[in-house]
């Protein structure tokens, strides 16, 4: 009997190590023969920690099982009379909604598992990328419609482009693993679960621009993510995946993991490249483009985890399969975080189109407490709070930018009734006033004045002068900030003063 | 710690990391990940291996906030303060565990009998089974403040 029990930090975080040392002890006290394997998370984390026994009708779940569930699971023989069975989880509405195309494997395969990641269509598109000029995987990209998941959402084929077109000795692939914002965690899933399609990610990426050196930088608060993409760059290297001529090909590629030391504005690009030289994650001026002068001065590919993540199944099946996915100029898919007071919350990979209604009631099943939904943050620390009345517009870059929201990473906070606006408007600011790097003045010093503005504010002290004023450092920080840091904390900030003005001590 | 521990350490992590492009702070963490904290020491002899200014080296280390100038407590308990984690009670499990601790929600810091050091985290990607934590760098998710008292009564004994 083979027995899946996940290795996700998720899973981990609620005992699936206890619960895999239960298992086998149970089937040890009982004379089993079990094989014990660690995959994965498919992502529906209410029901973690979720485990699945082999059957001849597939794979059948159990969840969230606990360790004192363990002996009753055997003794009802892994079968449906057991309250925590699930049936068959690709049965499971909320799988099955879905179109999996980066997270295809997620759930299903071991991470570290190379004949897993073969099996099922992984390295299918770095071996396509090795029969194809390097100017022609670059317009796979560019065909495919693929922009920045990261955030800001730039065209990840213009980026490849610039630096293929560069002259230097020496090119970089930098992949953004900063995943710092809160009710985001689609980076880690990627890191820990399926290590091996963002290394083939990257390798494509070196085909396409000439780079040959390639770094990963991950965020310290994710160790197990930074253990699991060591273990995997070993492996794919000894495999012949990464290192000299990979594949037999002409293109070299060597990739390294660096780890972060907890500063969030380092997810922003420049300062990123300053802390992988070594030096404090101070924001750079731009330009010169990284594309141009990043790492050591030399031209630098940057992209974030989900955005290398997404270039495999675009190289296997083409630019058209993958672009036919999405409504306007968002081509593809998503992987949407569901966080926060959501009752059922989880991974949600759908092509670009869908609402946030559908994703929080007929995904999330609406709130945790079971209280009303009052705000949702989309997008991060920096994104929007957006309100009923814009729920229902369709999940689209272009089409959040003219309410001013932003769609950002793809993670979704939900708050309910009980949520004080002011009071999120001023973590906000209080967020910013913790992280800023100090280069600029309106992100240094406007997010502790935000601060004191909104104290004032809340305590009733000339509150309308005091909103004029609030408003007025928003727009000194949007316009003057040289980077998302202090440009974007005024989102949260006037998305909560406008729209839940009661929260201020405001007239609706 | 004496100060022989640390020139071991920070003698072992510049051999294995100064020749790394932009070495200073792999060497960082191995020195942290041997001493369980960076001290002060111990940056003039980094900075003389990278052929950096000791100010260099300290304004990196004091920079991030992974990175430790003081020992921590025998235990430490990370607390996720962001906004998913806020959206299910997690400010009342951070004012549950200062009272608990007798630290200052403000400057958390290390208790003074040095069993637990306290710190607000920010995001630990476990944001669809909020809230989160982390004591001695194992996760925990859907916390509440009675899981807390376990935990930490746990970690208490164990020290």
């Amino acid at each position: 009997m083979i027995i899946y029990v996940p290795c996700d930090s998720a899973a981990l975080a609620v005992g699936a190590d206890e619960v895999a040392l239960a298992v086998q002890a149970e089937a040890d006290r009982r004379g089993l023969a079990i094989e014990l394997r660690r995959n994965s998370s498919r992502g529906l984390f209410w029901l973690e920690p979720l485990v699945e026994v082999v059957t001849p009708a597939g794979r059948i779940a159990f969840g969230p099982v606990a360790e004192e569930d363990v002996a009753s699971l055997f003794d009802a023989a892994w079968g449906a009379s057991h309250p925590l069975h699930l049936g068959r989880p690709e049965d499971m509405p909320f799988l099955q909604k879905q179109e999996r195309l980066t997270f295809a494997r997620m759930g299903i395969t071991r991470p570290l598992s190379l004949a897993d990641y073969e099996a099922h269509e992984g390295f299918a598109g770095l071996r396509k990328a090795l029969q194809l000029s390097p100017a022609e995987v670059v317009q796979q990209v560019l065909d495919s419609g693929l922009r920045g998941r990261g955030g800001a959402a730039f065209p990840a084929g213009i980026k490849w482009k610039t630096v293929a077109a560069a002259q230097a000795a020496q090119k970089y692939i930098v992949c953004n693993a900063d995943e710092g914002d809160s009710g985001t965690y689609s980076d880690r899933m990627t890191m820990e679960g399926d290590p091996f399609m963002l290394i083939e990610g990257m390798a494509i990426a070196a085909v396409a621009t000439g780079a040959t050196q390639g770094y990963v930088y991950i965020r310290s608060e994710y160790p197990h993510a930074v253990a699991t993409m060591r273990s995997a760059i070993e492996l794919a290297t000894a495999a012949g995946f990464l290192g000299e001529q990979m594949l037999g090909s002409a293109h070299s590629f060597h990739l390294h993991v660096r780890m972060a030391a907890g500063a969030y504005v380092c997810g922003e690009e420049t300062a990123m490249l300053e802390s992988l030289e070594g030096k404090r994650g101070i924001v750079r001026a731009k330009p010169p483009l990284p594309a141009l002068s990043g790492l050591f001065g030399k031209p630098t590919v940057i992209n974030n985890v989900i955005t290398l993540a997404s270039v495999p199944i675009i190289l296997a099946r083409g630019a058209a399969f993958y672009r036919n996915y999405g409504v306007g100029r968002s081509h593809g898919t998503l992987p949407i975080q569901l966080a926060g007071n959501i009752l059922h919350g989880g991974l949600v990979e759908k092509a670009f189109g869908v609402t946030l209604r559908e994703l929080m009631y007929d995904f999330g099943g609406g709130s945790a407490s079971g209280r009303p939904i009052k705000a949702v943050q989309v997008g991060g620390p920096l994104g929007a709070y957006v309100p009923e009345s814009q729920w229902d517009i369709p999940l689209d870059y272009e089409a959040y930018a003219a309410v001013g929201a932003v769609v950002g990473h793809g993670g979704i906070v939900v708050h309910d009734d009980r949520a004080n606006m002011a009071r999120l408007a001023r973590y906000a600011m209080e967020f910013c006033a913790i992280e800023s790097c100090g280069k600029c003045t309106p992100c240094r010093i406007g997010s502790t004045r935000g601060v004191e503005v909104i104290d004032r504010i809340r305590d009733g002290e000339n509150r309308p002068q005091q909103v004029q004023l609030l408003r007025d450092l928003c727009d000194t920080m949007v316009h003057g900030s040289l980077c998302a840091m202090g440009g974007m904390t005024p989102f949260p900030v006037l998305s909560a003063l406008n729209h839940y003005p009661q929260d201020f001590g405001l007239p609706v | 710690m004496t100060p022989d521990h640390t020139f071991d350490a920070v003698a072992t992590a510049v051999a294995a990391h100064q020749h790394l492009p932009g070495a200073l702070m792999p060497i960082l963490h191995a020195v942290q990940d041997a001493l369980g904290h960076i001290p002060a020491d111990a940056v003039p002899s980094i900075a003389k291996a990278l052929n950096l200014s000791t100010a260099e080296v300290h304004g990196v280390v004091t920079y991030y906030h992974h990175f430790r100038s003081a020992p921590a407590g025998r235990q430490v308990v990370q607390i996720c303060r962001a906004e998913s984690c806020q959206s299910m009670g997690g400010e009342q499990l951070w004012a549950h565990a200062c009272v608990r601790l007798g630290l200052h929600g403000d400057h958390p810091g290390t208790t003074p009998d040095g069993a637990v050091t306290l710190e607000p985290v920010y995001c630990l990607g476990l944001c669809a089974s909020s809230p989160a934590m982390v004591v001695d760098a194992k996760l925990h998710a859907r916390m509440n403040i009675q899981k807390f008292d376990r935990l930490v009564a746990q970690a208490g004994s164990a020290a």
